[in-house]
């Protein structure tokens, strides 16, 4: 099987939208002082740990709160998958009762994670509010009535192409990729 | 790995390496669950867990009956005494009457060794064993090396010595196996009478002096004698028995090192263990049985991820 990998935002790009995202963030929560930032497993943390990281260095906001929450255990397809999901960590050590939440994950396609997210944070307290923030809202795919508060760009893309966002943490370059599988003739 | 190789937890002896891991890298989250305000999850809501005991628990009972509460399973409990068994049903009978109340899951501890196992080839439905006989203690010893392992790191090349009644004992075969796999040394330390023939076959070393055992070991898990299933004297008196093989405070500060004491419970204070050293600095007996609930949490959740759910059928 072929692998096609066409790039859908660059380095300079993504750095302008992240900035964009961290000042809609700042309009709607000021100082951060009654908000927290949870990412969510797997591959949320990434992007919400570099959220943190502009808001504090670039924009001045005072540590704002950061969490990270796995939804491995709410799922809606427990036992009705072939291969069973590992769980990752947790990691919230502050109550969220009465605080304003975002979600922040990279890529929103089905809205399924988003949906056990809503279940999981109650574990942690009642917010007063929860938004969501996603780097890349695959548009037209929704399975729930789920949108984001925060996009960073809509991709149009069919069910067997996968938005792939890497990060220089990772390794790479902070990029995000359209990837096809192609069968081979 | 995601999943488990094995269908049932019968024993220590099925489970790989990689399941073991898996295991303990599940039970690591659902130890973070259950320190949340709300110590719940949704997995198993769909699920029903008979928990079946023909022999006395407290720890073991609670703690799965806890586990499976705080996986939204439904939970249906069952003791020998007061039951029909008292009457002449056969295990078979009584399991299968239980079963055909829907139900997915059994959980079961028994007196008689290799009855988990029985009921695994006769039943049709997910058994976990809870301790059966002398034969076998799959969770005790997860949940033991989950407890050595979180204070003392990775456990290759770690020497652990189990101390006491072990031609008895289910959680000494079962730890002697999983540490085994862990890549532990292990030793058993106790009376002649009381070490079973060709234990070294398990790759274990024996020792008959608890000075000697506790001067080479990290570890030192403290079995209790059990005297319910002794049907002969193997040891003079219990005094003597303490006097060899009780672990207490004059015995530790001789070592001149820090070493990690265990205990399965239920503890017989005084005798195998003192007060002192059971409540003492070293002990993780109650970090055992917080984490016996994680261990149970993540055995349940992972074999009820292997059954699919069938909407076909029903």
């Amino acid at each position: 099987m072929e692998t096609d990998k066409k790039l859908l935002v660059g380095q300079e790009e993504l750095e302008v939208v992240l900035n964009r995202l961290c000042r809609q963030l700042i309009e709607n929560h000021e100082d951060f002082s009654s908000t927290v930032i949870i990412g969510l497993q797997p591959r949320g943390p990434m992007l919400a740990n570099r959220i943190v990281t502009i808001l504090r260095d670039t924009f001045k906001v005072p540590a704002p709160k950061l969490g990270y929450l796995d939804i491995t255990f709410f799922r809606d397809d427990f036992r009705r998958r072939q291969q069973p999901i590992k769980a990752n960590q947790t990691k919230i050590d502050f109550p969220v009762e009465d605080l304003h939440v975002v979600f922040v994950d990279d890529v929103l396609y089905t809205g399924r994670s988003v949906r056990a997210a809503l279940d999981a944070i109650h574990s942690f307290g009642r917010p007063k509010t929860i938004e969501l923030l996603c780097l890349i809202d695959r548009r037209f795919t929704r399975h729930l009535p789920i949108q984001p508060n925060y996009t960073g760009r809509q991709v149009d893309a069919i069910p067997s192409e996968r938005v792939l966002v890497q990060w220089q943490e990772e390794g790479d370059s902070d990029s995000v990729f359209l990837v096809t599988h192609k069968e081979n003739e | 790995m995601n999943e488990l190789s094995v269908s049932h937890l019968l024993g220590i002896k099925d489970l790989t390496r990689e399941d073991i891991e898996l295991i303990f890298a599940t039970a690591e989250q659902f130890k973070e669950v259950i320190n949340r305000p709300i110590k719940k999850v949704p997995s198993l809501r769909d699920i029903t867990i008979a928990n079946l005991f023909f022999e006395n628990s407290t720890r073991t009972k609670l703690s799965f009956e806890l586990a499976e509460k705080r996986l939204s399973a439904d939970v249906l409990n069952f003791s020998a005494s007061g039951s029909s068994v008292s009457k002449g049903e056969t295990l078979i009978d009584t399991v299968n009457n239980i079963l055909s109340m829907k139900v997915d899951m059994v959980v079961m501890r028994h007196p008689h060794p290799g009855a988990a196992v029985f009921l695994s080839q006769h039943i049709n439905s997910v058994i976990v064993n809870a301790g059966d006989g002398t034969h076998e203690h799959p969770t005790q010893a997860l949940l033991d090396a989950f407890s050595m392992r979180e204070k003392l790191g990775d456990l290759a090349g770690k020497r652990v010595v189990i101390v006491g009644d072990i031609l008895h004992s289910r959680v000494a075969l079962s730890n002697a196996l999983c540490l085994r796999k862990l890549g532990a040394e292990v030793m058993v330390c106790g009376p002649a009478t009381l070490i079973p023939k060709y234990i070294e076959r398990l790759g274990v070393q024996v020792s008959y002096n608890l000075r000697e055992a506790l001067a080479w070991c990290d570890v030192a898990n403290m079995l209790r004698v059990q005297h319910e299933r002794q049907d002969i004297t193997y040891f003079p008196t219990l005094r003597e028995y303490t006097k060899h093989y009780g672990l207490n405070a004059t015995v530790l500060n001789e070592l001149h090192k820090e070493i990690v004491i265990m205990h399965p419970g239920p503890i017989n204070r005084g005798v195998e263990i003192s007060s002192e050293v059971a409540d003492g600095d070293y002990s993780i007996i109650l970090n055992q049985v917080e984490n016996g609930v994680a261990i149970r949490m993540a055995v349940l959740y992972l074999l009820a991820s292997k059954s699919q759910l069938n909407f076909k059928n029903n």
